[in-house]
């Protein structure tokens, strides 16, 4: 671990704790489908535990079942908080299962048995909210940012007054723009991230510190 | 005789209702195949609990779910009290069936919507 990642370590510990009063933390990772959460989840537990969450896949709602990766220990002053990593099958208000079929020549059984499973994770995803500190929304740098779910999920988290930052991920691809989701949510701290490279992953974790703390 | 019907709400008509009224309305609406316009828009704990009524009506073979939209209405207008507990008000918000309404273009002042004919 280099100079700065032991930095990002020992202050997360620190602010975080002083934020949520207590030794353990949960950090929901929500979005639409697809925006790159289980790889950024990935990425975060392997940074700091070694360890890799979940699989990752091109097709939406991967995810159908949301996974807590618990104690992922961050040690700091003499006091520890174990950061609970909590990733989240994708928000959405529609699931076709004739999407899986002709998009990803998924057959008919498998389709249906996937959207079956990504609805009940629609709903097991958004009844976590009760129970995360705060949270990371995961938005994909090369689509709209006003789509529906992500308007809704701000919308929600501001009413329950979770603190939150919006992640612009996939800034490894041609056509991402992340000015455009920071311009469509002035009020938010947007971080430009890529997830798969391990792009800005640090200025994410600077700004867990600044906005968490 | 082949058709879409959009339904025009009063804000007046979804105030008058408690949400799980707003949320049975809706849904029972769009399932029949209507587009709703609902002139005030839904709450953000509303649309929470919407899209997890609507999942568990999803059914592979015959409703896939809803396309909604709405924009952000004006906080100016809001007393001081509610802009500190950070209400917002919603203007308008869009509901149809997904396999016949699909969001083309949004952005903080426009909706553009393209609907069609169910296949019969």
């Amino acid at each position: 671990m280099g100079l700065l990642d032991w930095f990002y370590k020992r202050s997360l510990a620190r602010y975080l704790k002083k934020l949520f009063n207590k030794d353990n933390a949960k950090i929901g990772l929500y979005g639409p489908p697809n925006a790159g959460k289980t790889t950024l989840a990935n990425k975060i537990v392997r940074d700091w535990s070694g360890d890799v969450l979940g699989p990752v896949s091109e097709i939406p709602h991967e995810t159908r079942k949301a996974r807590l990766e618990k104690g992922i220990e961050i040690k700091s002053d003499g006091a520890t908080l174990n950061l609970d990593i909590l990733d989240t099958p994708g928000i959405a208000t529609k699931i076709d299962f004739e999407d899986f079929i002709q998009e990803f020549e998924l057959g008919e059984g498998e389709a249906k048995r996937r959207a079956k499973e990504a609805t009940k994770g629609v709903i097991d995803a958004i009844n976590w909210l009760d129970d995360v500190d705060a949270i990371m929304l995961i938005m994909d740098s090369t689509r709209d940012p006003y789509n529906q779910v992500n308007v809704t999920m701000i919308g929600n988290m501001e009413a329950r007054k979770i603190p939150f930052i919006i992640v612009a991920n996939k800034i490894d691809e041609e056509n991402s723009d992340p000015e455009k989701i920071a311009d469509a949510f002035p009020n938010h701290p947007v971080v430009p991230i890529s997830a798969l490279e391990g792009e800005n992953v640090n200025k994410l974790y600077d700004t867990m510190i600044k906005h968490f703390g | 005789m082949n058709g879409i019907q959009i339904t025009l709400v009063s804000g007046e008509k979804v105030s008058s209702l408690t949400m799980n009224e707003k949320l049975h309305f809706i849904i029972d609406k769009v399932r029949e195949g209507e587009i709703l316009i609902l002139e005030k828009g839904l709450e953000p704990e509303e649309e929470a609990e919407l899209i997890q009524r609507t999942m568990t009506e999803i059914n592979p073979e015959e409703f896939s779910g809803i396309e909604i939209e709405s924009y952000p209405g004006d906080s100016s207008n809001l007393s001081f009290l509610d802009k500190l507990l950070g209400k917002k008000t919603t203007r308008l918000t869009v509901i149809g069936p997904a396999d016949q309404v699909r969001t083309i273009k949004k952005n903080k002042d426009t909706i553009q919507a393209l609907l069609t004919l169910k296949k019969n």
